[in-house]
């Protein structure tokens, strides 16, 4: 088990390399580096001179080293708005992301899992029919449009939810989170539905058909033939055959919602990474661009890993594979 | 002990409705081992399903009964009849590897088949399932209990199924083309193992097959299925050493043991007719060399055989 | 009786489903509108001259009926315009890519070998990213304007088209007829166009409808951003991010009824094209 996660831990380093080689070189051969990194405000001599400054007269090659170096010791550049080094903003905003995407997870698979798992069961029942009409619905539905709807009903028309903010935060671990109190969800209620209806759908889709195809599969009928309770034969039998192409996605699903969070956090002006990289790239503030660029990208590629490593866990014929 | 009378399962398909069981009787007693023999969907399957009332929709059985020591099992509801399966009835499928649930150890497919009808320790479940993977003979079953079915060969795996199937000592055990899916070898000793554990503890066995050749040094006594119905039955030695039935006679010189040297395999002219589209009569009707206009009317079971123009 | 040949049975398949006659309905009408926007419309929104900023911001009724929007513009027509421009986008951007990436994906499952590997790892790696951060990253790099955003969508999209193509490829590789057909000496052009392409084609007509759907939800999310197309060609999410301003002070129209068409497109393609893939997915068919 350990050589499989050291091998996957070195696989990971690799594309790490190669991610951060392609964003630096996209970034570097598409425009004027100088541009990029220098304040666009600055005059021709103070570019010059923040160029000398920043090695940007030196080789390709040698620069991206230099970049490297920077990286492990965590200088991603500097941001032009806020004076201050690009990774800390980033990181400062982070939690209120993971938060937010964490509670639409949350709504998502809390919700998603029982009602597919009930279409897959009875498809022929009128509920699931509906379940399954409405889920085309709820991945049809534009999620930015959903978003101002949203507001537009629960906040404007109906007053029941802030509809732009966030609540109150508390130090936990030293991380600043506002779901853990009322007034806090209220504010976090909004964006995270607004996430979660998205990946509803999908989630009672899938799990619906991986219902449908194990469900006729012999070992299901085996189970019953040996007088098990039903209970017992769709709650571990079946179920745990479904979860394991299950975790694969909905893992993938959590790198999409905190990357879809861009457009929630815009529309209900949430503090978070993604309000933060739309603002930037308005403000032409690339170092936080591509400093966001890197974090998620390692992001990513870390819920990939942890993916990896629960699916191997969870079934037994990749496991036994792996030792061997 | 177990009887089967005038049983139809049906099922709705796209095509109608389609009668995949149609007024079968049998009955089996303590001890005996019956032979059911047919090709594919001649309902041999089904008539198992039907048994341990495992038919799901769109299937269900529509009239009929089955009988276990007189109490009725054809619409018992799920609840009732889940103390049945298993225990008083078990069933051994034909694919091992896709019977055995995959990703759950085969200490825990054992155990919970233990636990689900009886309340001992978790302990004394995992004792009775080694001795259980001893009697059909798995080496080292202590560690064998910790793996899991991809770490098994087919025919092992298949001894697991008939290990579980057995657990409970059941009154009768159905197989299920228990030996189709593994190699002619492997096949010979399943054969034996199965008739050997079955005799030592009393139980009765229906051994649904379509193959003959495994029916003849297995079974007491034989039915044969055509489209959905018993076309014949009897002892073994009447059904395959005197049959009546032309379907009967049809699928004994087929088999190639029975052919001389280099004759010409001898084959039933035509194909299976598809469950949805049957012939008006006799089933048969259209392959048969005997049949003519009497035909046209369905055959009632008379002397141990359905046909209008039994062989002698 | 009349002979039954695949394609009738596939269409009457397709006609018992209720709801996807429904979505096949919807999408008619919804192309039918973009193609006729021009003579259709009660008005030419983007002609500059008639538009009167006394009729802005006019709630539903009467005269215009979804309303104006604050430049006076008739919101009908405006979305009638919409329309045209977010379906023009979402299928050239769609039938290009379909048309790149199902090549790449065919060519690599008969190349086979380091290119087909290298291929592949860049279709993983690249599904590995959702799609709005791709996008994100190539309009932040390329710019705005109505071919930067093809591109982008383009790019984000012909991995899905990659990898569907080689699956489908491969399976006909293994087959026993494509062994005959080198056998006889087929040129390569010939297996590749004539035997490869046209099966792995299903599969990805199934992934197309669902590619444009999401191509155009795409489109119209970064639009609403601003980082979509330019105001001079206004897309459906550009007239939503125009009514964003008006919604807290209640007028809802503006934006709400621009969202109900993009609304009303997906969901009729997503409709029609689940029914496809039920179709095409011969594991799911009822024995």
């Amino acid at each position: 088990m350990t050589v499989f996660i050291l091998r996957r831990l070195a696989q990971t380093l690799l594309v790490l390399f190669v991610t951060s080689a392609l964003v630096f070189g996209g970034i570097f051969l598409v425009g004027d580096p100088v541009e990029m990194l220098v304040n666009p405000a600055a005059d021709q001599e103070e570019k010059l001179r923040a160029a000398a400054a920043l090695g940007l007269d030196r080789p390709v090659l040698e620069q991206y080293a230099i970049f490297i170096k920077g990286t492990l010791s965590g200088d991603l550049g500097r941001s032009f708005v806020f004076g201050r080094p690009a990774l800390e903003v980033i990181l400062e905003r982070m939690p209120a992301t993971l938060e937010l995407a964490f509670l639409a997870m949350l709504m998502s698979v809390g919700l998603g899992i029982p009602l597919g798992m009930y279409a897959g069961l009875y498809p022929d029942k009128k509920t699931s029919k509906a379940i399954m009409a409405a889920s085309i619905l709820g991945f049809s539905l534009p999620t930015f449009w959903v978003g101002l709807l949203l507001i537009m009903v629960f906040a404007v028309q109906l007053g029941w939810l802030p509809s732009t903010g966030r609540g109150p935060s508390e130090y936990v671990f030293g991380l600043s989170i506002s779901i853990l109190s009322i007034e806090g969800l209220k504010y976090a209620f909004l964006p995270a539905l607004n996430l979660a209806l998205f990946k509803l759908s999908l989630i009672i889709r899938l799990t619906r058909a991986q219902v449908r195809e194990q469900a006729l599969l012999d070992y299901i009928r085996f189970a019953r033939a040996k007088g098990l309770p039903r209970s017992r034969v769709i709650g571990v039998h079946l179920l745990k055959n479904i979860l394991i192409p299950l975790v694969t996605v909905i893992g993938l699903e959590l790198g999409s919602v905190i990357a879809f969070a861009i457009v929630t956090e815009s529309i209900f002006a949430w503090p978070g990474m993604g309000k933060l990289v739309i603002d930037s790239i308005f403000q032409l503030d690339r170092p936080v661009v591509v400093a966001y660029l890197l974090v998620v990208v390692f992001m990513f590629i870390m819920i990939n890993l942890v993916v990896d490593i629960l699916y191997s866990a969870l079934d037994p014929r990749v496991r036994i594979a792996e030792a061997k | 002990m177990l009887e089967i009378e005038n049983l139809v399962t049906e099922f709705a398909t796209r095509d109608g409705v389609v009668r995949a069981v149609n007024g079968v009787s049998l009955q089996i007693g303590k001890g005996e081992i019956l032979g059911v023999v047919g090709e594919s969907g001649s309902g041999k399957s089904v008539l198992g399903y039907s048994i341990l009332g495992l038919v799901d929709p769109p299937g269900r059985i529509a009239s009929g009964s089955v009988r276990l020591d007189g109490r009725q099992l054809a619409g018992m509801p799920d609840e009732d009849m889940r103390h049945i399966r298993g225990k008083r009835i078990a069933m051994v499928f034909q694919d091992p590897m896709m019977t055995l649930n995959p990703v759950l150890s085969i200490e825990t497919q054992m155990v919970e088949t233990v636990l689900a009808h009886e309340g001992i320790s978790r302990k004394l479940a995992i004792e009775r399932s080694i001795e259980a993977l001893n009697l059909v003979g798995i080496a080292s079953p202590e560690r064998r209990l910790k793996q899991y079915p991809h770490e098994f060969s087919g025919g092992m795996r298949q001894r697991v199924a008939i290990a579980i199937a057995l657990l409970h000592r059941p009154e009768v055990v159905i197989a299920d083309e228990p030996t189709t899916a593994l190699d002619v070898t492997v096949q010979g000793q399943i054969l034996y193992e199965m008739q050997r554990l079955v005799r030592e503890s009393g139980a009765a066995l229906i051994w649904i097959t379509h193959d003959l050749s495994v029916v003849a040094g297995l079974a007491d006594r034989v039915a044969v299925m055509y489209a959905g119905r018993i076309v014949e039955q009897g002892t073994t030695q009447e059904v395959l050493y005197a049959p009546r039935h032309p379907y009967t006679r049809g699928l004994l010189d087929s088999v190639p043991a029975n052919n001389e040297g280099s004759a010409r395999l001898r084959q039933i002219p035509g194909m299976t007719p598809s469950l949805a589209r049957l012939p008006e009569g006799c089933a048969f009707r259209e392959r048969c060399s005997h049949a003519d206009a009497k035909c046209f009317s369905m055959p009632e079971m008379t002397n141990r055989v359905r046909c209008h123009h039994p062989l002698c | 009786m009349k002979e039954e040949t695949p394609f009738s049975r596939f269409v009457s398949e397709f006609m018992s489903s209720r709801l996807a006659l429904f979505g096949l309905a919807l999408l008619t009408i919804v192309i039918g509108i973009a193609i006729f926007a021009p003579w259709i419309s009660p008005q030419n929104p983007y002609d500059l001259g008639k538009l009167d900023l006394l009729d802005s911001r006019l709630a539903p009724g009467g005269k215009y009926i979804l309303g104006t929007d604050g430049q006076g513009r008739d919101m009908l027509s405006a979305i009638f315009y919409g329309l045209r421009v977010s379906l023009l986008v979402g299928v050239a951007s769609g039938l290009i890519a379909l048309t790149t990436g199902g090549l790449l994906g065919v060519l690599a499952a008969y190349v086979g070998g380091r290119f087909e590997q290298f291929l592949m790892r860049v279709v993983d790696i690249q599904l590995g990213f959702p799609a709005i951060l791709v996008a994100l990253v190539l309009i932040a790099v390329l710019g705005k304007g109505v071919d930067k955003i093809i591109i982008a969508l383009v790019c984000v999209q012909w991995a899905y088209y990659a990898r569907t193509a080689r699956s489908a490829a491969l399976v006909e590789r293994g087959k026993e007829y494509m062994e005959a057909a080198r056998g006889l000496g087929l040129g390569h052009a010939r297996i590749l166009l004539g035997h490869l392409l046209p099966n792995a084609l299903p599969p990805l007509i199934v992934v197309g409808t669902v590619q444009v759907a999401h191509a155009i939800a795409l489109e119209a999310t970064l639009s609403f951003l601003g980082l979509g197309l330019p105001i001079t060609e206004p897309s459906l999410g550009l007239l939503i991010a125009n009514g964003y301003e008006y919604l807290l002070s209640g007028k809802y129209w503006i934006s709400m009824y621009p969202g109900v068409a993009l609304l009303i497109t997906i969901f009729a393609i997503n409709l029609v094209g689940d029914q496809l893939r039920d179709q095409f997915n011969p594991r799911l068919a009822r024995a």
